[in-house]
């Protein structure tokens, strides 16, 4: 699969070597996927239909799949060793224009701009379904960056995130139901629900590690789900709880559009929050500490660092954002049930953190945007959409495994100048 | 930065404010008529969404054969919910976008009461085959909302009634899968049970959808000397709930309802299947229409029908009918459908004020010699 | 008394289950780290080839027990296979990346996987036949246990000592706990560090194939998702014993499946998984490592 020999080749004999490479991939797969693609029996009448029409779609799809395949992942490996067509050379030069452009004060104002007019004005042009499902991605946004906090930050593995979203949802659901409780009130309640049962989750399993972690989360999230599920007495079970109220302005009656754009607007709003408390957090003394025990446990807890506290400061911040966001949901869907609290949600929102690039903002906005809209956008595929959804998944990990866009840590470099004063001193304080 | 934040957030505050003034309608294209087809198409329960969509193509495609309703050609918008409610209400707003007159389905009841606001917000009227919580009719909320099978109290009643006056038998076990199916039919039975004074439920329980092995729940039902069981779910559960039991040797009667009435059962269960009750549309063996769409998915797709894909059938049928007597808008459409009876792959139907319909008998049958036989 | 020992045997059986599946996990986790989440739409691969060609072949008229034996090899050649081909495309590549992406390569893949059969046969549960036969002599037992159960509980045994005797003793055994323990190293002592992980998942894949034909006509029903919770448990059961360890995830198994059975025979079967996670969760908190595994070395 791998060819070594190939970058010193000429190009004549290098597509040769590509094609035949293609042409054994797609006998091999045609060979591979026969059973399944080609012979369909029906056990009962005993009638076996040979689909073998089919075979050569498989031929001609692996034929071209495996060429652009071996294409990229020979670019990849190449890296930027690779000899510059005209078209990277291009590209390269694009980018050094864009970071020149970047670097300039009005640009950077302009763009923001340009971001918050788009962010603004999306709602009415895009129509009702657009907005909704755009306020579902920021809900993953939120989601994502909370659990950025535990996994990207705090390096813990984490595969149940969603049961916090859930008792969110369900505390303003069933204080609405029994109490009357409006929207505004049960955000605070929703995220101290979430933060204190993340904290409370969180402390018979701090010595774990790893995936043992990750297991024992994945535990206690189907443990919630299964208890909503059967606890109908509480939580009305499976049947669920509807006629939630939506977001309310007191004293305006909105029709169901306008309802749709005022929840994103509100969404816009706690994006913004989280993405401020989160940058906060990262350059605070905590946020250090949480670097410092997911770089290193053991120097970590070496240089006095209180792992424990650390680790449940962790855990509860992440697990407050998705009680906070859970409401939301409630709120927005009118409706929930336990359906919507599954390990397959957990798994979305640890996907648009380890996408868009772990520990990144910007990776786990972007991470999040991609995950809940491309889907939504493959719609048009109808029943090909997961397969596709699948298949990109697969695709951007082998080819950016780092995911989409990488956290930069800040870095300290130190000026000639500053090197004097400091060798001058003998002091070595560097101000962050 | 801290200035730009404060910034951002004030922009977005005000737009807010201005924001919820403003909306624009979608338009509706006359030339054609757009029919929404909901339901779970992925994961878990595509097994019952799938047949719908199937349902739904055979129907539209022998209305387009013969020139659409009314001249307008009919043309589907099939849309996967997964079953999540949360799903379910955005593609409420994408089929309410796309401007669509009506929806078939959802499948599962819970996207169906997320997304019902929404169309009922926008004059869209959706007829499920399949969603069966007795709220979504009985509760009065949403006069958009039609479906063509029973809602879980009938045949739970049914299915009680049965068993306590005709079988004879006093010690119930009450089993489900879980799921808002098969859990509110269980429900619903436990409570007629409860309530009938002369039955008891001696055990009540859920198993897990797709579990290895159903022998412990199976223990514990020979365990209590339940003299029958009523099962809510679908047929994967229940075929290997009765095989486990006749393996054991058990000769617990089994009653069940429309997700187990469906040949898969009796083809998956094979002789244990012998003996086994299970409530469902009236007379469908012998009904035309659904023998010709059973015949017609098997041309088109080469295999059986799934589950709900009569019911599916029934409900494409009676709505391009109703859209045929009463035009496309939402009050035409709803009077047709409550005031025509149309011939369907569950007979001949009409619904009633509240969308429940009317003429959809239910029939208990049992298993004989590897069919279902209708009992009278 | 018989009720117990009902409940025994389902629980051994729902052990021995979940420990066909649970070995192909743990052997991969063993070697490279990865929580392999498409190991059970492999299995459920496996199970689909050996009904497509047990029709073929019942239509042929071999007699039940041929069509038995030439299904299930079949399958798990196609399902080795399958599992070479994915290691191929979707973990080879991110083998040298932080974990995670394998994680997230591993969920596509078995999204991918699922939908890819669903759409090439049907969303529909087939009926799948009864390919054991049925042996008299259990009928003498005085808890019953089908044939089934009965092969099952063998093969496990059986896959077990074998896998372990592969380990412990041959060439290749000796590579994998050398590529597994260090990689780097291994490859400087000569050992195919790419190779072995091959034949890995190879070994992986086949073990869960043989689980697929003996769980389905066990089940006799299958369908395009039936990969994904069997998934899930037997990685809880390998996890439970000690991930990486093989006896580790016969005796998780067996552990999951007794808690499973007993919670549901004697408490309630609603609560069934929810016993199954709560059991996972006490012994992790009491031993961190799982009951057969290793402790993780730390680093100073």
């Amino acid at each position: 699969m791998c060819p070594q020999a190939t970058s010193v080749q000429t190009r004549p004999s290098r597509y040769l070597a590509y094609a035949r490479r293609s042409l054994l991939v797609s006998i091999w797969f045609a060979i591979l996927t026969f059973p399944i693609i080609v012979i369909r029996a029906n056990t009962i009448t005993g009638i076996i239909t040979w689909r073998w029409h089919n075979i050569g779609w498989i031929i001609a799809g692996t034929f071209f799949g495996s060429w652009i395949w071996g294409y990229f992942l020979e670019r990849k490996r190449l890296g930027t060793r690779a000899p510059a067509g005209p078209l990277r050379r291009r590209i390269t030069a694009l980018r050094g224009a864009l970071d020149r452009l970047k670097q300039r004060p009005q640009v950077a104002r302009m763009s923001v701009v340009i971001l918050v007019l788009a962010v603004v004005a999306f709602p009415f042009l895009g129509g009702m379904y657009q907005t909704n499902i755009m306020t579902t991605a920021l809900l993953y946004v939120v989601l994502g960056l909370g659990l950025n906090i535990i996994i990207g930050l705090g390096g813990m593995l984490h595969i149940g995130y969603i049961a916090f979203y859930a008792l969110g949802a369900y505390s303003y659901a069933l204080l609405n139901f029994h109490f009357g409780l409006n929207f505004w009130l049960a955000l605070p309640i929703g995220a101290l629900v979430g933060g204190l049962f993340s904290l409370a989750i969180g402390i018979p399993v701090l010595r774990l590690r790893g995936d043992y972690l990750a297991i024992v989360t994945l535990a206690f999230a189907e443990i919630t789900r299964l208890v909503l599920e059967n606890w109908s007495g509480l939580t009305f079970g499976t049947a669920g709880i509807r006629n939630i109220p939506r977001p309310a302005i007191p004293g305006i009656r909105l029709t169901l559009p306008q309802t749709t754009t005022f929840v994103y607007f509100i969404m816009i709003g706690l994006v913004l929050l989280t993405i401020f408390v989160v940058n906060r957090l990262e350059n605070s003394r905590i946020g250090r500490q949480f670097v410092a025990m997911k770089e290193d446990f053991i120097a970590c807890q070496a240089m006095g660092v209180n792992i424990a506290r650390t680790k449940l400061a962790a855990l509860g911040l992440g697990g407050m954002w998705a009680g906070l966001v859970g409401v939301v949901f409630a709120a927005r869907t009118t409706f929930i049930n336990p359906a919507s609290f599954t390990v397959w949600e957990s798994i979305i929102v640890l996907c648009t953190v380890v996408l868009g690039g772990m520990g990144s903002i910007p990776g786990v906005i972007t991470g999040a945007l991609v995950l809940i809209l491309v889907p939504e956008y493959l719609r048009a595929f109808a029943q090909f959409r997961m397969l596709l959804f699948g298949a990109i998944l697969v695709t951007m990990m082998v080819f950016r495994p780092g995911g989409l866009i990488q956290k930069r840590r800040r870095a300290y470099r130190i000026t000639a100048e500053e090197q004097k004063v400091v060798a001058e001193s003998g002091d070595l304080s560097i101000q962050g | 930065m801290k200035s730009l934040y404060v910034k951002t957030i004030m922009v977005v505050l005000i737009v807010c404010l201005v924001a919820v003034t403003g909306f624009t309608a979608g338009q509706r294209d006359e030339a054609v008529i757009r029919i929404g087809v909901a339901g779970a198409h992925s994961g878990d329960l595509a097994s019952y969404g799938l047949p719908t969509v199937n349902a739904a193509e055979l129907v539209a495609e022998m209305y387009n054969a013969e020139g659409g309703i009314n001249g307008a050609r009919v043309q589907l918008i099939v849309e996967d919910d997964v079953c999540q409610p949360e799903v379910a209400a955005n593609i409420a707003a994408k089929l309410v976008g796309d401007g669509v007159v009506a929806v078939i389905g959802h499948i599962c009841s819970g996207a169906t009461f997320a997304a019902l606001g929404t169309y009922l917000d926008s004059d869209i009227l959706a007829i499920s085959p399949s969603a069966t919580a007795p709220d979504l009719t009985q509760s009065g909320e949403y006069p958009n909302f039609f479906r063509t099978i029973a809602s879980d109290d009938a045949q739970a009643r049914m299915q009680v009634d049965f068993a306590l006056d005709t079988l004879n038998v006093r010690r119930i076990a009450v089993l489900h899968d879980r799921g808002d199916y098969g859990r509110g039919l269980a429900e619903n039975a436990r409570d007629f049970i409860q309530a009938d004074g002369r039955g008891q439920v001696v055990v009540f329980d859920g198993v897990t959808p797709g579990a290895v092995d159903y022998s412990a729940i199976i223990a514990r039902i020979e365990q209590s000397n339940a003299d029958a069981v009523i099962y809510g779910g679908y047929h994967p559960e229940a075929s290997r709930i009765v095989g486990q039991m006749r393996d054991r040797g058990m000769q617990t009667l089994f009653i069940s309802g429309d997700g187990v009435k469906d040949d898969t059962f009796i083809q998956t269960a094979g002789p244990a299947s012998e003996g086994v009750y299970a409530t469902g549309p009236m007379d469908l063996s012998g009904n035309p229409v659904a023998m010709d769409a059973a015949r017609r998915h098997r041309e088109k797709y080469g295999e059986d029908p799934g589950p709900f894909f009569l019911e599916a059938y029934a409900a494409a049928l009676a709505l391009f009918n109703a859209i045929e007597i009463g035009g496309t808008d939402y009050d035409g459409i709803a009077n047709a459908l409550r005031n025509n009876t149309v011939d369907t792959s569950v007979g001949p139907i009409r619904f009633d004020r509240r969308g429940d319909a009317e003429g959809v008998g239910f029939a208990v049958y049992q298993v004989q010699n590897g069919v279902y036989v209708e009992l009278r | 008394m018989n009720y117990f020992l009902g409940l025994f045997v389902s629980g051994l059986t729902r052990g021995s289950i979940y420990a066909l599946l649970a070995l192909g996990y743990t052997m991969v986790y063993g070697i490279i780290e990865l929580i392999n989440f498409a190991h059970g739409e492999i299995y459920m691969i496996g199970a689909f080839t050996a009904l497509i060609l047990a029709s073929v072949l019942s239509i042929a008229g071999l007699d039940a027990l041929s069509i038995l034996v030439i299904a299930s090899l079949v399958a798990m050649i196609y399902s080795a296979a399958y599992g070479y081909t994915m290691e191929k495309i979707a973990y080879k590549p991110v083998r040298h990346s932080q974990r995670l992406s394998a994680l997230i390569s591993a969920i596509g893949m078995s999204l991918f996987l699922q939908n890819y059969v669903r759409l090439a046969q049907t969303s529909n549960f087939l009926p799948f036949p009864a390919l054991i036969p049925r042996f008299t002599f259990l009928d003498l037992l005085p808890f019953r246990a089908s044939s089934a159960q009965f092969v099952i509980f063998v093969t496990t045994a059986v896959v077990m000592i074998l896998l372990t005797f592969l380990i412990k003793f041959t060439r290749i055994g000796k590579s994998m706990r050398a590529a597994s323990q260090d990689k780097t190293m291994a490859m400087l002592l000569g050992v195919n560090v790419n190779r072995v992980i091959s034949v890995t998942f190879l070994i992986g894949s086949a073990t869960a194939a043989l689980g697929g034909v003996l769980i389905s006509s066990f089940t006799g029903q299958i369908n395009f998702f039936i990969g994904f919770m069997a998934g899930i448990k037997a990685f809880v059961a390998a996890v439970l014993g000690g991930i990486g360890s093989i006896p580790g995830a016969v005796l998780g198994s067996f552990v999951l499946g007794w808690t499973e059975s007993f919670g549901a025979g004697y408490i309630s079967s609603d609560y069934e998984d929810v016993f199954a996670f709560a059991i996972l969760v006490l012994i992790l908190i009491f031993k961190p490592s799982g009951l057969l595994g290793r402790p993780e070395n730390k680093k100073v």
